[in-house]
């Protein structure tokens, strides 16, 4: 089944223009498929865009995560331990895509996506309604296969910069970037931390001198207080381990716990 | 530099380190070219690690396999009783050189751990050791060597809790210090430059050894033959007999475990398939949904799914052949070398050991065979005791 509507690339685009002319951030939920358990994951991805997600990553889970920290790593290890495969992402993908239209990116390390088939996999994410897809372990320099299966179908391959990129990379490698432009705000793993760099306005600063694509900030972000204190300085925020982390700490509803935690942080993107 | 060795190899990495490994290796190829480093380097090596290591002609242990010659290569005599000091201290030297006064490493049986944590003692750089807890049990001498070495033994409980998660650990480190740290990576494994500067610091063992059996047998070996984890005392002692293949066969032989049938090896080229795993493309074992297997091995150093790129491509191209010997094969390895020539082997080179009476059914007898004796087997004592019982 083939979902219809905005291809890949433009999907993205219309998510960070729709916020932008909100006066907002714009806010993406990181959450590994089939994690706690399969079943739970069409409602958690739900109540994400209910509290205000604009765009949903769906972590394609891996035996070696190495650019993630411990709630991730955890988080992948149970998803696997549940069976989940790249094929159960791409269906969690297009479903949630037909029921909401929503701007579903895929975030996972290489050697999955190359086993699957990088071809297979770029006319199977394309036939789901996926955006993009994001590789943290496939640096500009491996891209060159994969990238091009990708983008002749529509989606971006979103490019990661790092506070280590120095400025005649992100020369080099800004003007290829598609969608938009993944900021790491520190040299570090994934994982919720206490506060977001305060170098991180000199880096994004780097960033934008090369590139007019909107730029989202993520690794690290995890409370309201990060994402207020972005405003004016990046176009979105990505939320990975805390939300994972409200998932796993809620006692009751968990949809409901995560819909409220994602309400706050997108309050407060609100300028 | 060469980043690949055919379609193997590479830079499979988060961008925060893409800077750190072009930082590498610019560093590396300006210390290469710089005759100071290369005397500081052979000094080292020389009057610390006690190198050039011997050739033992193993006379007892040839006949007792059927073979003309078998050759020993004597790396279970360099200090710390592995060659894994080989590129230790190449490595140390040059994280001193870029100015990282902190170093990380990996460890699977310990052996690169503590030469890791000797080099950085005696260069006065901190050390910080990442090890499965699995492995920690499996070889707790050398935690404790580690130690009284000054270094930091961190214990690894995500994963399978062995080698390929220290690996993974250790990466996360360095991904968060990387303006600080040094990873020194023990094997011929991972991301460019670290394959291919860890077989030119452990090419000393073929160097060596190519001159010292031309002068035993006044010509080259027939065979050379080295156990293959990570694959780095192998492409070692391979690399200087690449050029002679009209002469010198080259065979790698990994970890069996039980038997390649029960899928409880880590034998990633006999038993693998081509994928990316530690920032490199090469044979790994792995899932049909491509996700990192579950290995088995008695050995706690070939214990890893997956094995360095120049050996992947010496595979493919032919140059070198791969065969997988089992756990039990392994220990009838160890007890024969200890016996028939009074020198106990590590658990690794043990199936180097196994593989010879394989060579003379393929081959013949009238063969002379160089083997890689990586190792010293104080270590395992206690896993082969439980093993033997």
């Amino acid at each position: 089944m083939t979902v219809a509507g905005l291809k890949g690339t433009d999907r993205i685009t219309r998510a960070f223009a729709r916020a932008k002319a909100e006066r907002r951030l714009a806010v993406a939920i990181y959450l590994t498929v089939g994690y706690p358990d399969r079943a739970s994951t069409p409602a958690l991805l739900r109540a994400a865009l209910e509290g205000g997600a604009d765009l949903i990553e769906l972590g394609v889970p891996f035996s070696d995560p190495l650019a993630d920290g411990t709630t991730v790593q955890r988080a992948n290890e149970i998803a696997l331990g549940n069976g989940v495969t790249l094929a159960d992402c791409l269906d969690a993908g297009r479903e949630l895509v037909g029921a909401t239209d929503a701007t579903v990116l895929l975030m996972g390390y290489t050697n999955p996506f190359e086993q699957y088939g990088f071809q297979a996999f770029a006319r199977d994410a394309a036939g789901a309604g996926i955006a993009g897809v994001i590789v943290p372990d496939m640096p500009a320099e491996e891209s060159a296969t994969f990238g091009t299966e990708i983008t002749q179908t529509g989606l971006a391959r979103v490019d990661l910069f790092a506070p280590t990129t120095p400025d005649d990379r992100l020369a080099r490698l800004a003007p290829g970037s598609r969608g938009f432009v993944y900021c790491v705000s520190l040299t570090g793993v994934t994982g919720a931390r206490r506060a977001v760099g305060s170098d991180v306005e000199a880096f994004v600063g780097r960033v934008r001198a090369h590139t007019a694509l909107p730029i989202a900030l993520g690794f690290g972000i995890s409370e309201p207080s990060h994402v207020a204190a972005l405003r004016g300085v990046v176009d979105g925020v990505v939320i990975g381990s805390a939300a994972i982390d409200v998932v796993t700490g809620a006692t009751a509803d968990r949809p409901a716990a995560l819909r409220d935690f994602v309400r706050g942080l997108a309050d407060a993107g609100r300028s | 530099m060469k980043g690949r060795f055919g379609e193997f190899g590479g830079q499979y990495l988060p961008e925060t380190l893409m800077p750190a490994v072009a930082e590498l290796e610019a560093a590396y190829v300006e210390a290469r070219a710089d005759p100071s480093f290369e005397r500081e380097l052979g000094g080292l090596l020389r009057d610390w690690v006690g190198r050039p290591t011997p050739l033992t002609d193993a006379s007892r242990l040839a006949a007792a396999v059927g073979l003309r010659r078998v050759l020993l290569k004597r790396e279970d005599l360099a200090h710390t009783g592995a060659h894994k000091i080989n590129s230790a201290v190449g490595q140390a030297l040059l994280a001193k050189r870029m100015g990282k006064h902190r170093v990380v490493a990996e460890t699977g049986a310990g052996q690169h751990g503590v030469a890791s944590a000797a080099a950085c003692a005696l260069l006065g750089l901190e050390c910080i050791v990442y090890m499965g807890t699995e492995d920690m049990r499996r070889q707790e001498p050398n935690v404790f060597r580690m130690k009284l070495l000054g270094a930091e033994v961190r214990g690894v409980e995500s994963g399978t809790k062995t080698l390929k998660d220290a690996v993974n650990e250790a990466i996360r480190d360095w991904v968060t210090n990387v303006r600080s740290t040094y990873y020194l990576l023990g094997s011929a494994i991972g991301p460019h430059p670290y394959p291919t500067m860890v077989r030119d610091f452990q090419s000393v063992i073929g160097r060596e050894a190519r001159g010292q059996s031309l002068s035993l047998l006044g010509k080259l070996p027939d065979m050379v033959v080295a156990c293959v984890g990570g694959g780095s005392n192998a492409i070692g002692i391979f690399a200087v007999f690449i050029p002679d293949s009209a002469t010198t066969r080259l065979r790698g032989v990994e970890a069996g475990g039980k038997g390649i049938a029960t899928g409880e090896h880590a034998a990633s080229i006999v038993g693998g398939s081509v994928g990316v795993l530690h920032g490199t493309r090469t044979m790994i074992l792995q899932t049909d949904d491509g996700q990192i297997r579950g290995t088995h091995s008695i050995s706690a150093g070939l214990d890893y799914p997956g094995v360095g790129p120049e050996h992947a491509q010496l595979a493919q191209s032919g140059r070198a052949e791969y065969v997988a010997r089992t756990d039990a094969e392994a220990l009838e390895g160890f007890t024969l070398l200890s016996r028939t020539e009074g020198i106990i082997p590590a658990l690794e080179p043990a199936h180097a050991i196994a593989d010879l009476t394989h060579i003379r059914e393929a081959y013949g007898a009238e063969l002379d065979v160089l083997v890689c004796l990586s190792g010293r087997g104080d270590k395992d004592l206690e896993t082969v005791m439980g093993a033997l019982a």
